[in-house]
């Protein structure tokens, strides 16, 4: 049974990048333990001889040719969207603090 | 009675001048203000509106849609207002192109007015995870349309357009429409291009309509359905078309399914279910019970699927790329945990830590391989059903509508609300809840779904079935 410590909680909201104030923390603690303890009845259904699936519809492999298609877009165009540009590329701050 | 005609004919008299685009699109705007205070709409797209409402009144724009008003969901990318998926995260983003559902309806002639609200990024079952407001329901203000497609329902119930369109990852054009009381049909997988709408959970994402009668979903399908480059997932669609529907109920195999008609259930809504059944019957429908014995297992294998795509494709709301940023950020790494902890609302992060946990070195075989291999014995016992019966009958949600606020602190209640829809997500099929009657004043819908790929059949199916239960 899955039942997650605070510790297990703050690792996961590192490996997502997540910052979570003291009550989110709490919260997620025993509303995640309970969600995972209601998906866990999984571990007792009988799958031997079956294979996972990944795409219903059975396409594979969907491939085009590798050519250049202009849909007519501008770099600026679609840039106006990210908080911060400078010469037309995406500025984030510096990687070491 | 609805103040739209039917699609087709308000395309066809705006198509000979007898009725305006503009006149329309007006009749339209005004009654989303009228009836704002239902909380459907998030912006509307009028000024655009009115220009290609111009347009098509002077015969630029032409088509199976001419002038006919409808209303996307906010996770649509649309020109004319912001697409912002109720999310805090995306307020103020503008769609530098339009998603291929948009594109297709436009080329049809059809106009967009309004952007509807949604639980944030499609996160729900009742429209409570919305980042900026909840929407009630058109029958009892107190209560919720339904999730995430709730905004959709509403405004097609309110009569604000003639159809909406949405999303339906786990029943979320379905439920909604049981709860709010009109049509919503969840194509098979692939049918329509996901292109330009915010991804959810992408191996069961559709889009559909939502409309008034069968007729109308059949029309707006068969505009949005086909092969996209843009979607490496689209399928061709029917060569025969979604549009003219015939076909009759006699020697129609019917399965009631077994599992969700259980105790479960609240007796009314079985009562509602039973009466529906029985009248297919007696328009020459054989009517057989069916078990799917896996069909309770659905709802565990989506909620170890969905949340792991969701943290998937919510990696992209970095603070870097999209608008919202967190200001006070001393590096890099601040940034992302300041934006993506102060940018996502509460479920959006639950399920990117569920996703974050079940997709996890030490916990993957467990929970995201064991999901997903139970999902091929769904599949299986899916397809030894449709050897049986040509389609598959029951509810599309234990209840009618819920209170607002009464599933708010409990997440796993509110995922039960997904019970009866997720397992044709999972398996890919298509499905459509159809408006079967009321309990304690509030709509029941009737889920009828079929084998991939069947979606002209279903469609039939459910136009001889609408006739019956109005």
């Amino acid at each position: 049974m899955a039942k997650l410590t605070r510790e297990d909680v703050l690792k996961l909201a590192r490996l997502a990048r997540l910052e979570l104030s003291d009550e989110e923390i709490t919260g997620f603690q025993s509303e995640l333990s309970e969600i995972l303890q209601y998906v866990e009845q999984l571990q007792d259904v009988d799958v031997s001889g079956l294979k996972p699936t990944n795409q219903v519809t059975g396409l594979t492999n969907v491939m085009r040719e590798d050519e250049v298609r202009d849909y007519g877009y501008k770099t600026e165009e679609l840039l106006k969207n990210v908080p911060k540009v400078k010469d037309n590329q995406i500025e984030v701050k510096r990687m070491l603090g | 009675m609805s103040q739209w005609l039917p699609i087709a004919d308000i395309a066809a008299k705006v198509s000979t001048g007898e009725l305006k685009a503009t006149d329309l699109v007006e009749q339209a705007l005004k009654t989303i203000d009228e009836k704002k205070e239902f909380d459907a709409i998030i912006a509307t797209t009028e000024e655009r509106a009115r220009e290609r409402a111009q347009k098509v009144d002077a015969g630029e724009i032409k088509g199976h849609l001419a002038g006919v008003p409808f209303i996307a969901k906010d996770n649509f990318l649309t020109f004319g207002a912001e697409t912002t998926a109720a999310s805090n995260m995306l307020r103020g983003f503008v769609a530098p192109y339009q998603a291929t559902a948009i594109e297709k309806l436009e080329a049809e002639g059809a106009i967009c007015v309004a952007k509807a609200n949604l639980d944030a990024y499609a996160h729900g079952a009742s429209t409570e995870n919305s980042d900026f407001f909840t929407t009630k329901n058109p029958h009892d203000k107190t209560r919720v349309p339904g999730g995430s497609s709730g905004g959709s329902a509403a405004a097609v119930v309110l009569d604000m357009a003639p159809f909406a369109i949405g999303t339906d990852t786990g029943g979320s054009i379905r439920q909604p429409a049981s709860f709010s009381g009109c049509v919503g049909y969840k194509p098979t997988y692939g049918l329509v291009s996901r292109s330009g709408v915010v991804a959810m959970a992408s191996s069961t994402d559709v889009i559909g309509p939502l409309t008034r009668t069968v007729e109308d979903t059949a029309l707006i399908l068969d505009v949005m359905a086909g092969r996209d480059d843009l979607d490496s997932t689209t399928i061709e669609a029917d060569k025969a078309g979604y549009a003219k529907l015939d076909g009759s109920l006699k020697g129609k195999k019917v399965g009631i399914i077994r599992e969700h008609m259980g105790e479960s259930l609240d007796p009314k809504i079985i009562a509602v279910i039973e009466s529906s059944v029985k009248k297919l019957e007696a328009a020459g429908a054989e009517v057989t019970e069916i078990s799917l014995p896996s069909l309770p297992m659905a709802l565990a294998v989506y909620y170890i699927l969905c949340p792991a795509e969701v943290s998937s494709n919510l990696g992209r709301y970095d603070g870097q790329r999209f608008p919202y940023s967190y200001a006070e950020a001393k590096d890099l790494d601040d940034s992302y945990f300041g934006s993506r902890g102060r940018g996502f609302g509460k479920e959006a992060k639950r399920r990117i830590m569920i996703g974050t946990y079940v997709l996890s070195s030490g916990y993957y075989d467990a929970y995201y391989k064991k999901a997903q291999t139970v999902r091929t014995k769904l599949i299986n016992e899916f397809s030894e059903a449709f050897k049986q019966v040509d389609f598959l009958v029951g509810p599309v949600a234990p209840t009618t509508a819920f209170k607002i606020g009464q599933n708010a602190n409990n997440p796993l209640q509110m995922y039960l609300a997904d019970i009866m829809t997720v397992a044709v997500n999972l398996v890919g099929n298509p499905a459509i809840s159809l408006p079967a009657g009321m309990v304690d004043g509030l709509p029941v819908g009737l889920q009828l779904m079929a084998p991939q790929k069947a979606d002209r059949e279903l469609l039939e199916l459910a136009k001889s079935t609408e006739e019956l239960l109005v």
